[in-house]
């Protein structure tokens, strides 16, 4: 079937659309939501077993041939994406099912909860730019709806900013497109590339610089790299943990992957300078991520600072363009969606149970919640890096990667951000867990077991991950193998390049 | 406060059928003239806000006793039904059939898969626009 690709895109629009009729009828809203999205999986995993075994699929949408139409690719980096998002969105799912309330899935929750994946699965299975940034306006207008369901105060408010900086990073991503659209007259990725290639066979123009770097600003600042992180900890900190979770695993990601594709695939003529800028960005993320990650004495803002992290691990990798350095990121892309989303899960309960997230008011928990405590010491074990869970493999390719580019102070401050990553994350470990016992008002009404179902299959899929990392990494080495050798991609697309 | 609107309301009645009418034209002229989905839609929300400004919300909601946010999803559906189409002839995604069909009454008419799409844009567009306008209008 030529449309395979679409299904993963497909199949959450039209849950999302039959979910609006049933939105008053709330058990109805859950069977529809949970077997579409255990249908994405299982479509997404076939997906990725069908590029490895066929290569990269497209699809010319409307049979407009590509480079004149809009052309959906699925190569190996997308397809595992893909399935990576389909197996976090059904984790919050369910994780929703006992948290999030009744108030917001009568008010359009699961609808919007599809809509957003509708978006980050076009946005990783697109080959077109301005494709792209319809996707990313999908994914956006989706968050929207999520973070301001509910009205409180400081969703509002938070809600204002987010929207502000989304809408000012869009039209700047319209301006670079459009941009770009002049100088090469195309806007299949394929064919951009191609084109970028003749112009800049004695060297990369100017122009085409300050093009990269605009996009680098775009996708920055929905990636949240440093300077561009600004409005994260507080827009992320105002929704509740199952959409908290979403965004942290899944929007900033897309920012990450739309500066991987680009920068791997366009603009890799001048690497001396573009590369290295994402490279002292990626680093600086990285430190103050850090920073911010070990100030803290809340659950929720700890986490969140962890992400900064983690995309400029990501893309210190990606500035290094070693093969090795790019499987690394794929790796460290996939291990800390899974990781992220399992960790926000916990915290969610944490904070459901104490009623706060301020560290300096939670003690004991491990005494009454020892599976919580457990599979949050994991968890934590795996985001660290500690071997031989999953972020273990990620990091070493991506620190081999960069001692081969020669950046040796950066994979240097890759390493040392482990160690600085582990203390924060035990921080809550000790401060939350051990210690007295205290009791918690309300403690009892929550559904401590069944939110426990979600994190637990993400935590136990991360360790899979790690061990199995044998299994998988024939995957990861296939679409880092794309990015480093753009042809394939190209003649994937344009047939007769 | 009560005023005389006596025109408007009169004026509205007849108004209202040309604006609906011109709108139907706007959007069987799309594909190949300019027109479509959007503009009809457009100019049909735009008669239905006439209809609220003469008389008020109660009675427009007596003559269109219609859940907006239901209509949104059934022009999804009519759309994402349309490009679904063509998975079950193996064609890409939203690939459209045309062709011309001998009518009883009409005649030779050029028939595409495309009006049925745009019949989805067209009842989108109402029904965003009339769910943001009656929500604003609900606030007082």
């Amino acid at each position: 079937m030529i449309n395979f690709l679409i299904l993963p895109i497909l199949i959450p629009l039209i849950t999302g659309v039959l979910l609006i009729f049933a939105a008053k009828r709330i058990m109805l809203q859950r069977w529809i939501a949970g077997l579409s999205s255990v249908i994405t999986i299982m479509v997404s995993a076939l997906l990725v077993q069908k590029v490895r075994n066929d290569g990269i699929q497209t699809l010319d949408v409307s049979s407009w041939e590509a480079p004149f139409g809009i052309t959906l690719v699925s190569d190996m980096m997308s397809a595992i994406l893909v399935l990576t998002t389909s197996i976090v969105a059904f984790a919050c799912l369910i994780y929703s099912f006992w948290s999030i309330g009744e108030d917001r899935e009568k008010f359009y929750y699961y609808a919007a909860f599809n809509f957003l994946i509708v978006g980050v699965n076009g946005a990783f299975t697109t080959g077109d730019i301005f494709n792209l940034f319809v996707f990313f306006e999908v994914m956006l207008m989706a968050s929207y709806v999520l973070l301001v369901l509910g009205g409180k105060k400081a969703q509002l408010r938070e809600s204002i900013k987010y929207i502000l900086v989304n809408v000012i990073s869009s039209a700047l991503f319209v301006i670079a497109v459009a941009y770009l659209y002049s100088v090469v007259g195309t806007l299949n990725m394929a064919h951009i590339s191609v084109r970028i290639s003749e112009i800049s066979q004695v060297a990369q123009p100017g122009i085409i610089t300050v093009i990269a770097v605009l996009f680098l600003i775009v996708f920055g600042l929905k990636g949240a790299i440093f300077p561009l992180y600004f409005w994260m900890p507080g827009s992320y900190y105002a929704p509740p943990a199952p959409i908290l979770a979403l965004f942290g695993a899944l929007l900033t990601k897309v920012g990450v992957y739309s500066i991987t594709r680009t920068y791997t695939l366009f603009f890799y003529h001048d690497i001396g300078f573009t590369h290295q800028l994402l490279s002292i960005l990626a680093i600086m993320s990285i430190i103050v991520g850090v920073i911010g990650a070990i100030a803290y004495w809340d659950v929720k803002k700890i986490i969140i600072y962890n992400i900064i992290v983690a995309v400029g691990a990501i893309l210190f990798g990606i500035s290094a363009m070693t093969p090795d350095a790019l499987s690394g990121s794929i790796f460290y892309l996939v291990h800390d969606m899974i990781i992220k989303a399992a960790l926000f899960l916990l915290a969610g309960i944490v904070i459901a149970i104490a009623g706060t997230s301020d560290l300096h008011k939670i003690s004991g928990l491990i005494k009454r919640y020892p599976g919580l405590g457990w599979t949050f010491f994991i968890a934590a074990l795996a985001l660290a890096g500690i071997p031989p869970l999953s972020g273990f493999i990620g990091k070493l390719l991506i620190v081999k990667g960069g001692f081969e580019a020669e950046q040796y102070w950066g994979a240097g401050i890759v390493l040392m951000s482990s160690l600085l990553v582990l203390f924060s994350i035990m921080k809550i470990f000790i401060n939350g867990f051990w210690g007295t016992p205290r009791a918690y008002k309300g403690e009892d009404t929550v559904p401590v077991r069944r939110m426990m179902i979600a994190p637990v299959i993400l935590v136990a899929i991360a360790v899979l991950y790690g061990v199995g990392s044998e299994f998988v990494y024939p995957y990861i080495s296939q679409a880092a193998e794309t990015l480093a050798n753009p042809n394939i991609y190209i003649e994937a697309v344009l047939k007769e390049y | 406060m009560k005023t005389n609107d006596i025109i408007l309301q009169t004026a509205t009645k007849v108004v209202l059928f040309i604006i609906v009418l011109f709108s139907v034209h706007i959007f069987f002229a799309g594909h190949y003239t300019p027109g479509g989905g959007f503009v009809g839609g457009l100019l049909t929300s735009g008669a239905i806000v006439l209809l609220l400004l003469a008389f008020d919300m109660k009675t427009v909601s007596k003559i269109l006793p219609v859940n907006y946010i239901h209509m949104i999803a059934v022009g999804l559906l009519f759309s994402i039904g349309t490009g679904a189409g063509a998975l079950l002839f193996n064609v890409p995604f939203l690939t459209h059939a045309f062709g011309h069909v001998e009518l009883p009454v009409l005649g030779d008419t050029s028939l595409h898969t495309a009006t049925l799409f745009d019949l989805g844009v067209f009842l989108v567009v109402v029904g965003v626009t009339m769910t943001i306008i009656q929500t604003i209008g609900e606030d007082e």
